[in-house]
């Protein structure tokens, strides 16, 4: 089915089931602890063996030797695998650096072994017995220097490096307030509850991987690759994931060495990551500097909007483009946006949760919160005022919808935002002053092809197979209630099935285009299930209707088990989005407000309250909703406060690579949050009529936080984390 | 890890001569510190003693009026026990700050007075520490040392000692009783247990090899307002970046360790004696000598501030 142009009305505006509060559907199988995680499956792939991953002690130079006899006449040990004996090997298209490493060494820990034994214990005790000797090299590890040399990246999924529109220098100049400012945002670790981690088996030349995955199908293309090996004789099953955050949107070493590992010992192998390992091994979210330069009118309309950036990454991996949301989010004729990328020696630098505009939305917010102050304008108002319909570098483009002004004032009235005393360091509780900060959210709203089947059981049931993922976010539900709404049955009669690649390919995980993508291809397939009931029932397909899992059409009334007969009924088809583009932005949006209390003595931050007021198009599960909402507030409250990977930049890695050092908010860091969502609908996006909420809920956040800091005590903290000793030195 | 022997010792003198016996063999109580080191091959041990079945859990009254706690008590029980609420709350409150609820309810009194540095290089067995691998260098004092001490530190590691526990009883003047491969007992001042580092950094205490701790003394309760206020970078479940814990009387006086900024409990009598006359000037005795690194120099400021803090709690309570 082909998505070209606005929705009218179809049966997914009956909401019966649809935009319902629902359990998660799955729930009690992950609270009994019967959800097959990628490292659990005992039953399917019974007795295996363990790997253990060696990762390189080096950041960037060469093995000069390598001798694994130790390991290999270690205790248990069934086979060594490293780069030397694991035959030709290519790499994957979303991969970067090489997943075996060897003889060059592109980052530290980066894998140069897998040690398979009979017990995890004797992997790891063999994997200390492996003399590794280097020549290291000098690398470049200080984003601060290599800026100096950072170069103009490619486009990446259609987005250019930089943009103008009008003339920024001249309104700059002209403007009556302005401010230029510099922000730094540290490299983050997804920190994902469940770690990479695999179980491989090879059957004949084909392979099966059960594995902790965000999109089966780019995975398995890459993984044939890597392995120089057909893609169809290669099973990707990843129905329960812990957790990716963007980290897992493509394979990484556990599931190549656990495949080369299973091949060595003639037996399945499972292979996770060790937690220590996960900074350095795989993938984060690159490091960040940010000058952004805003000019304002007396009026407080912004008339110059000038954002650039500066990140780095290994040779050939991408940038995080911190400036796309800065081109449109606000109005101002006069603009120019850059991303300059420089090569650096440090891991793999990837997607994480709404890459560009989390850290990018970390910087500008405060900008905006800065100007605003100049010109002497609460900042909601400012906001309010700056709004626009349309692209500002491209006028003729529009929002499909866009409420923000509606978020900003819904969120300002629950809030108490009129009590906000406007000049910082005001207010005291006590020991504690306390202030208010407000930001934006907005992050875009793609979507990508999806596919499904469904098919109707001689039960009655309904059953839906797609190889989308559900990382915690829950994609069986909300699958699960559109089968039930278009095929009319209760969502108990039907059945999901997710994350295999035997499945319809589909949209995955990733880029908040997930729900939206997958839950349009479920729509699409029902609709041919639809239409192979009514050619069974000799019925036109308009004149059907489905309810309480009966067909009825004219006087005929049958139930739909009996439609599908012993055999059953079934349809798979995708949703291929024509829409164009071009026409319309498609954006959601929310307000972020939090509420700090610092102490006025040590300087501790501890936030009070927060809230946010999102829409997003409809709801399809309201709970599954805010649920993304405040997981990603939680996280924008780590990247405010606390969280950062360290550069050593004489060793060149990640130094706090474990969870005790790399601090993410705990339960006594997060207070009482709400998220409320505005009705809404956009039918020009998706069949669904929705939009995503994935990452909507991290932007902006970690910006207010840090205005209601500033609110509290005038401290202006430019370079995140705010910790302790910052707000000591401002 | 190692494969290791195991053995359950029968009486504190017998686990002490088996350690002695054996140049390889540590002892094993709640294991939270050990294993983990363990697995990451930072402690290899050949043999373990487990000291857990040894009837070393009890808390007591001593006759001078004060408390024995034995080695073997948890922390969770500690904290939560009458008398060292009433009397020792200090003590309470700083257990209280440490690790999680999972964890105390593991961890006992001589294990957490001997848990090691937290400092990451010390974590990274690919990494130079003097610590761990002696000769190898200090890649903290060349790298990143926000967590690391100010004080008390020498040219071959600035770790410092995390626990909060032991710094409420550096506070409390307590005695750590021991058993030695003989039979014979020590008694042994809190402020003599730990040592600095020296050139020797990886000896972090004056116990003699298979010394076990049978108990912790407190003497009788001094009385006076106590608080312990741990800074860290999250609000629980993170190592202080400087916690404080004092006890001040109705005079003004009064006495107070520092943690997160030494290689042990740190206390120095004549900041105590300044308390009277306010943070600043207890930060200046107990600070004179610091040897920060551009990292960790915010330690000191910070100290001060807190007592400054805690010192305004205490007015105002
Ligand atoms: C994630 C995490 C967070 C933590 N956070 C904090 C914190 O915020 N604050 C804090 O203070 N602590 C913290 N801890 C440390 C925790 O308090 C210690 O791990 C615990 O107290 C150690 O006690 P244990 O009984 O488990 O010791 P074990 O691990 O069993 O032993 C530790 C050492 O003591 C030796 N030993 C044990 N008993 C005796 C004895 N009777 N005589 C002689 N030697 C003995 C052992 O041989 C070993 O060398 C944290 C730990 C973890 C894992
Ligand atoms: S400070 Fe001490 S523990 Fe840390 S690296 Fe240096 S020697 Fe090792």
């Amino acid at each position: 089915m082909k998505f070209t142009q606005t929705e009218g009305k179809n049966r997914t505006d009956r909401q019966k089931v649809i935009g319902k509060a629902t359990p998660r559907i799955e729930g009690a199988l992950k609270a009994t602890g019967k959800a097959t995680y990628a490292y659990e499956w005992h039953d399917i792939a019974p007795k295996p063996a363990f790997g253990y991953v060696l990762g390189a002690a080096i950041a960037k130079g060469r093995i000069t030797s390598m001798d694994t006899s130790g390991a290999e006449s270690s205790a248990g040990v069934l086979a060594v695998v490293t780069a030397e004996n694991a035959g030709p090997l290519d790499k994957g298209n979303f991969n970067v650096v090489k997943l075996l490493a060897g003889p060059e060494i592109q980052h530290y820990h980066q894998a140069i072994a897998v040690i398979v034994a009979r017990t995890f214990e004797e992997a790891r005790a063999g994997a200390t017995k492996i003399k590794v000797r280097y020549a290291s090299e000098p690398g470049v590890y200080d984003l601060e220097v290599a800026k100096e040399t950072a170069v103009k990246p490619p486009a990446r999924w259609g987005n250019e490096p930089d943009s103008a529109a009008g003339d920024f220098a001249g309104a700059f100049a002209a403007a009556p307030f302005k401010i230029d400012a510099t922000y730094h945002t540290p490299a983050h670790s997804h920190a994902m509850m469940e770690p990479f981690a695999s179980i491989a088996a090879w059957k004949g030349d084909e392979l099966t991987v059960w594995t902790a995955n965000q999109m089966i199908a780019w995975s398995r293309a890459d993984l044939a690759k890597t392995l120089k090996m057909p893609p169809e004789k290669v099973r990707v099953v990843s129905p329960y994931v812990g957790g990716g955050f963007g980290g897992k949107l493509w394979i990484r070493a556990d599931v190549l060495l656990a495949a080369l590992g299973a091949r060595a010992a003639k037996r399945p192998v499972k292979v996770a990551l060790p937690r220590p390992m996960m900074a350095n091994n795989t993938v984060h979210r690159p490091a960040t500097i940010q000058r952004v330069r805003l000019g304002a009118g007396k009026d407080g309309k912004i008339t110059a909007f000038a954002h650039e950036n500066w990140a780095g990454n290994q040779k050939g991996g991408s940038t995080e483009t911190a400036t796309l949301a800065s081109r449109a989010l606000y109005a101002g004729a006069n603009r120019m946006t850059s991303n300059r990328n420089a090569t650096l020696d440090l891991p793999e630098g990837n997607a994480m949760r709404a890459p560009g505009d989390a850290p990018g939305s970390m910087a500008f917010e405060i900008a905006i919160d800065e100007i605003a102050e100049k010109v002497g304008l609460d900042p909601v108002e400012f906001r309010v005022i700056n709004d626009t319909q349309v692209n500002p570098e491209k006028p003729a483009q529009t929002y499909s919808t866009r409420k923000l002004i509606q978020c900003l004032k819904t969120g300002a009235e629950k809030f108490g935002w009129s009590k906000r005393n406007a000049k910082p360091g005001a207010v005291r509780d006590g020991n504690w002053l306390v202030g208010l900060g407000v930001a934006t959210a907005y992050r875009g709203a793609p979507t990508m092809n999806s596919g499904a089947r469904v098919r109707i059981e001689s039960s009655g049931r309904v059953i839906v197979e797609t190889d989308m993922t559900d990382i915690g976010t829950g994609s069986y539900t909300i699958i699960g209630q559109t089968a039930a709404e278009m095929m009319g049955v209760p969502l108990d009669r039907v059945d999901v099935r997710l994350g295999d690649s035997n499945f319809p390919v589909s949209a995955g995980s990733g880029g908040q285009f997930g729900a939206v993508s997958a839950t349009s291809g479920v729509y699409a397939a029902c609709l041919k299930l639809r239409e192979a009931i009514a050619t069974k029932l000799g019925v036109a397909a308009d004149t059907l209707e489905i309810d309480d899992g009966f067909a009825v059409a004219g006087s005929k009334r049958v139930a739909l088990g009996e439609v599908a007969g012993t055999e059953g009924l079934s349809a798979e088809d995708k949703i291929e989005f024509a829409t164009d583009r071009e026409k319309h932005l498609h954006y959601t949006f929310g307000a972020h407000f939090v509420e700090v209390g610092v102490h006025a003595i040590t300087s501790e931050v501890r936030v009070r309250r927060m809230l946010a007021v999102c829409h997003a198009g409809r709801i399809l599960n309201p709970p599954a909703a805010r649920n993304q909402i405040i997981g990603a507030m939680t996280m924008g409250v780590g990247a405010a406060l606390m969280e950062e990977l360290v550069v050593d930049k004489k060793v060149g890695f990640f130094v706090n690579h474990d969870l005790a050092s790399y601090e993410v908010p705990v339960h006594a860091d997060i207070p009482h949050q709400e998220c409320v969502f505005l009705d809404d609908e956009d039918p020009t996006v998706s069949p669904m009529k929705a939009l995503g909420v994935g990452e909507l809920g991290i932007c902006g956040v970690s910006a207010a936080v840090a205005n209601a800091v500033y609110n509290a005590t005038g401290k202006r903290v430019r370079d995140y984390p705010i910790t302790i000793d910052k707000l000591m030195r401002t | 890890m190692r494969p290791f022997s195991y053995e359950k010792a029968a009486t504190p003198a017998a686990a002490a001569s088996a350690a002695a016996k054996n140049p390889h063999a540590k002892f094993i109580a709640g294991g939270t510190n050990l294993l983990d080191l363990m697995k990451l091959e930072i402690e290899k041990p050949a043999h373990l003693i487990d000291v857990n079945g040894l009837a070393l859990d009890k808390v007591e009254a001593t006759p001078e009026g004060g408390l024995r706690i034995g080695a073997l008590v948890r922390n969770t029980d500690l904290a939560a026990h009458d008398k060292v609420r009433k009397d020792y709350p200090l003590l309470s409150r700083a257990l209280l700050a440490g690790a999680s609820g999972q964890l105390r309810n593991k961890a006992t009194t001589a294990g957490n007075l001997l848990q090691r540095t937290r400092c990451p290089y010390f974590y990274d067995t690919n990494q130079a520490c003097n610590k761990r691998a002696p000769g190898t260098g200090c890649g903290a004092l060349a790298g990143f040392s926000r967590q690391l001490a100010v004080i008390g530190t020498s040219n071959t590691c600035i770790a410092t000692h995390p626990s909060d526990m032991a710094i409420a009883m550096r506070a409390l003047d307590a005695v750590v009783d021991t058993v030695q491969p003989d039979g014979a007992q020590r008694h042994v001042a809190i402020a003599d247990f730990h040592t600095l580092p020296g050139d020797k950094p990886q000896v972090e205490n004056v116990l003699k090899p298979g010394e076990l701790i049978t108990s912790v003394t407190l003497p009788k309760p001094v009385g006076g307002a106590q608080v312990y206020h741990k800074v860290r970078d999250r609000a629980s479940y993170a190592f202080a970046l400087v916690s404080v814990g004092m006890i001040v009387q109705k005079d003004g006086t009064g006495r107070l360790a520092v943690g997160g900024v030494a290689p042990k409990p740190w206390r120095v009598e004549a900041a105590d004696a300044e308390l009277p006359r306010g943070a600043k000037a207890v930060a200046a005795k107990l600070f004179a000598g610091a040897k920060p690194t551009h990292d960790n120099e915010f330690k000191i400021a910070l100290t001060e501030r807190v007592i400054e803090a805690s010192l305004a709690d205490l007015r105002r309570a």
